[in-house]
C-alpha cells in the first residue's frame, strides 16, 4: 500500500503541520514503509475481541461536586506567547 | 575514603544519617561531577541554586532528626516532569522557554521526601525515541565506550540523560518515564537498574504527555535497593490523575528479599528471536540459572502475540501522541511562529512545523493517519483489539508462573547515528519491552553482564499487576549473583576538576 502525495498533504493539514513540497517524497516513503510494516496486524484474528479501553480494571471513585482549583489566571497566562487584558491573544481570525 | 559520588544511594543515606558527611558536601560533589561531565550532554538544565537550598534544608532536617527518606540525596529529573520555576523542555524547541508554574506530583513527592534536585535531564524529544538522538538539545553520549575504541555510543532512550547521569555518577538516582521501554532500555545500555511500575502506580500529573495509556514514571538507580527506596517515595494515589491506582504503596525496600523459594519464573519462548546477540542469549540462560539458584522454579511459557506487540504499539502510541500534541498550537504556551501577514491557521501550521523535530512530526502524521476517517477501524481499533490479546497472553502465562524473565534489549548500545536513517530498525530496539507496556505490567531491567565489546547488557523481569515486590526481589537475586560491578571508565571532563 503506497501513501500518495495527496494523502501526505491531507494528513499534514489535519495535523496542522506545515509540510513543504520538497519534504513530501521522503515523507511518502517513510509513511508507506511504516504503514506497510504495521499492516501485519491485519493477519491477527480478532473476531469477538473487544478493543482495550483501559489498562487496569479500576473504576473511578465519585467525589463531591466542589470547586477544587481556580483563581490562577495569572499563572495560566504566565507562559502565553501573547496575553492582553487577562486573555490569550491570537492573530486576527476573521478578515 | 571513597569519593562521595561513588556511593550507592543506600550508602549515602547511611552516611548522612551518621553525619559522616553533610548533604551540602554530597550535593557539591555531585554538582561538580555534573559540571565536569558536559561532554555527555546528560543535562539540559543544571539547578545548583535549588540543589544547594534543598541540601541546606536537608542538613537542618537531619540535625533535627526529622529528615525524610531521601533527605540530602542528589537526584536528577527527566526534563519531561514539570518543575515549578525551572524550565521544562521535553527536549523540544516547542517548549525551549517553558517555565511551569506548577510542580508534577512525582517531583513534588521527591522534594517532600528531602531529595536534592541537581538538574533536568536530557531525553528524546517528547520521549519519542530509543537512542536519545532526537533531542532538540543534542544527543546524550553514553559514558560507556567499547574497549579502547573512542567511538561515541548512544545511551538508549528515551530516558537517556537519566541513564547516563546515573551511570556516570552525576546523580545517585534519576526519574524516568517509560512508554514502550524508555526506562528499561537505556538502563540496560548504561549498566544501571531501571524500573517501570504498574501503570497507574505513579501519578502522570505534570508529566508532559506522550501516549497517555502507556506513559508511566519510574526510577533509574545503581542498585535494586536504591531503586526501591526512590520508587516508594514517588508512587501512590493522586486524585489529579484519572488513571492513578487507589492502592497503598507497600514498603518495597524493607521487604526486599533475594530468596525466591516457591516462585515460578516463566521464560517466554517467543522472545527467542532471530538475530539476537549471542551474548544476550547466553546471559538470558545464565539469568534463568541464577533464579533457580535463588530457589525459583523455571518453566517455559508462551506469549503467542509477541510478534504483533511492536506494530500494535506503533499504531497506538503515535495515535495518542497526535492527540496529546494537538495542544501545542502557539496559543497558550510554548513556541509561536506567525508568518508575515498570516492568520490563525497559518500560525498553527508554522508553529508546529518549526517546533517539532523529524521523529515527532513523523509520529504525529502516522497517528493522525490511523485515527482519520476510513482508517480508524483498520488501524487503531484493530491495534487495540490486538492489545487485548497481548494482555490476555500475559494473564494466561501468570496462571502458571509468577514472573517472566527476558532480555531487556536484543543488543547492547550502538554507535551514534547507526540507526538514525531507518525508523523501523530503531523501533526494533523496543521489541522486548513494549509488550509489558501494552499490558501495563511492572517490569525492571537489571544489569547482568557485558557483551563481546565490553558493553553492559540487562535482564528484564516482568510481573503481575501491582507485584513490584516480585520483580524487585527477582532482580535482587540476579544482582547478587551477577556481581555486576563494571562502571564506565571516566574519559569525559577534566580530571583535576574544580576543587
Amino acid at each position: 500500500m503506497a501513501v500518495t502525495a495527496e494523502t501526505v498533504r491531507t494528513v499534514a493539514r489535519l495535523a496542522r503541520l506545515r509540510v513543504s513540497d520538497d519534504e513530501i517524497p521522503a515523507l511518502q516513503e517513510e509513511l508507506t514503509r511504516i504503514l506497510s510494516w504495521v499492516d501485519q496486524l491485519q493477519a491477527v484474528d480478532t473476531t469477538g475481541v473487544e478493543p482495550m479501553t483501559r489498562v487496569m480494571p479500576v473504576t473511578r471513585a465519585w467525589r463531591a461536586d466542589e470547586v477544587t482549583d481556580g483563581d490562577c489566571r495569572d499563572a495560566l497566562l504566565a507562559n502565553a506567547p501573547q496575553a492582553v487584558h487577562g486573555f490569550f491573544a491570537v492573530p486576527k481570525v476573521i478578515e | 575514603m571513597t569519593a562521595l559520588t561513588e556511593l550507592t544511594l543506600t550508602a549515602m543515606r547511611a552516611g548522612l544519617a551518621a553525619r559522616e558527611f553533610s548533604a551540602r558536601e554530597l550535593t557539591t560533589a555531585h554538582l561538580e561531577a555534573a559540571e565536569a561531565a558536559r561532554a555527555l550532554n546528560a543535562f539540559i538544565t543544571l539547578t545548583p541554586d535549588h540543589a544547594l537550598a534543598a541540601a541546606e534544608a536537608a542538613d537542618a532536617a537531619l540535625a533535627r532528626g526529622a529528615a525524610g527518606p531521601l533527605a540530602g540525596i542528589p537526584i536528577g529529573h527527566k526534563d519531561l516532569f514539570a518543575t515549578a520555576g525551572i524550565r521544562t523542555t521535553a527536549a523540544s524547541r516547542m517548549l525551549a522557554d517553558f517555565v511551569p508554574t506548577y510542580e508534577s506530583t512525582v517531583t513534588a513527592r521527591l522534594l517532600a521526601a528531602g531529595a536534592v534536585p541537581i538538574g533536568k535531564l536530557n531525553l528524546d524529544e517528547f520521549a519519542m525515541g530509543s537512542s536519545n538522538e532526537s533531542s532538540a538539545f543534542g544527543p546524550v553520549v553514553s559514558p560507556w565506550r567499547a574497549g579502547n575504541c573512542d567511538e561515541a555510543l548512544v545511551p538508549g532512550g528515551s530516558s537517556g540523560g537519566s541513564a547516563a547521569a546515573v551511570a556516570a555518577r552525576l546523580v545517585a538516582a534519576a526519574t524516568g518515564t517509560d512508554t514502550g521501554g524508555s526506562i528499561r532500555q537505556p538502563a540496560a545500555f548504561c549498566g544501571v537498574v531501571g524500573i517501570k511500575p504498574t501503570y497507574g502506580r505513579c501519578s502522570r500529573f505534570g508529566i508532559v504527555a506522550f501516549a497517555s495509556s502507556l506513559d508511566q514514571a519510574g526510577v533509574l538507580a545503581r542498585t535494586v535497593a536504591d531503586a526501591a527506596v526512590v520508587l516508594e517515595a514517588m508512587a501512590g494515589f493522586d486524585p489529579r490523575d484519572s488513571t492513578s491506582l487507589p492502592e497503598p504503596v507497600p514498603p518495597w525496600s524493607a521487604r526486599l528479599s533475594a530468596d525466591l523459594t516457591g516462585r515460578r519464573v516463566g521464560i517466554p519462548v517467543e522472545y527467542r528471536a532471530d538475530g539476537m546477540d549471542e551474548a544476550v542469549e547466553r546471559l538470558w540462560a545464565e539469568g534463568a540459572r541464577w533464579l533457580q539458584d535463588a530457589g525459583a522454579q523455571v518453566v517455559d511459557v508462551s506469549l503467542p502475540h509477541t510478534a504483533q506487540a511492536l506494530p500494535a504499539y506503533y499504531v497506538i502510541a503515535p495515535a495518542e501522541a497526535s492527540s496529546n500534541l494537538a495542544r501545542y498550537d502557539g496559543v497558550r504556551y510554548g513556541l509561536r511562529v506567525v508568518p508575515e501577514g498570516g492568520g490563525l491557521m497559518e500560525m498553527y501550521e508554522a508553529t508546529r512545523a518549526a517546533g517539532f523535530g523529524p521523529e515527532v512530526r513523523r509520529r504525529i502524521l502516522i497517528g493522525t493517519y490511523v485515527l482519520s476517517a476510513g482508517y480508524y477501524d483498520a488501524y487503531y481499533a484493530k491495534a487495540q483489539r490486538v492489545r487485548t490479546l497481548i494482555a490476555r497472553d500475559f494473564a494466561e502465562a501468570f496462571r502458571v508462573c509468577d514472573l517472566l524473565l527476558a532480555p531487556t534489549a536484543p543488543t547492547g548500545a550502538f554507535p551514534l547515528g547507526a540507526k538514525s536513517a531507518d525508523p523501523i530498525a530503531m523501533y526494533l530496539n523496543d521489541v522486548f519491552t513494549v509488550p509489558a507496556s501494552l499490558a501495563g505490567l511492572p517490569a525492571i531491567s537489571v544489569p547482568a553482564g557485558l557483551d563481546a565489546r565490553g558493553l553492559p547488557l540487562g535482564l528484564q523481569l516482568i510481573g503481575r499487576p501491582l507485584d513490584e515486590q516480585g520483580v524487585l526481589d527477582a532482580a535482587l537475586a540476579i544482582e547478587t549473583r551477577a556481581g555486576f560491578c563494571a562502571s564506565p571508565a571516566r574519559w569525559w571532563g577534566d580530571d583535576s576538576g574544580p576543587s
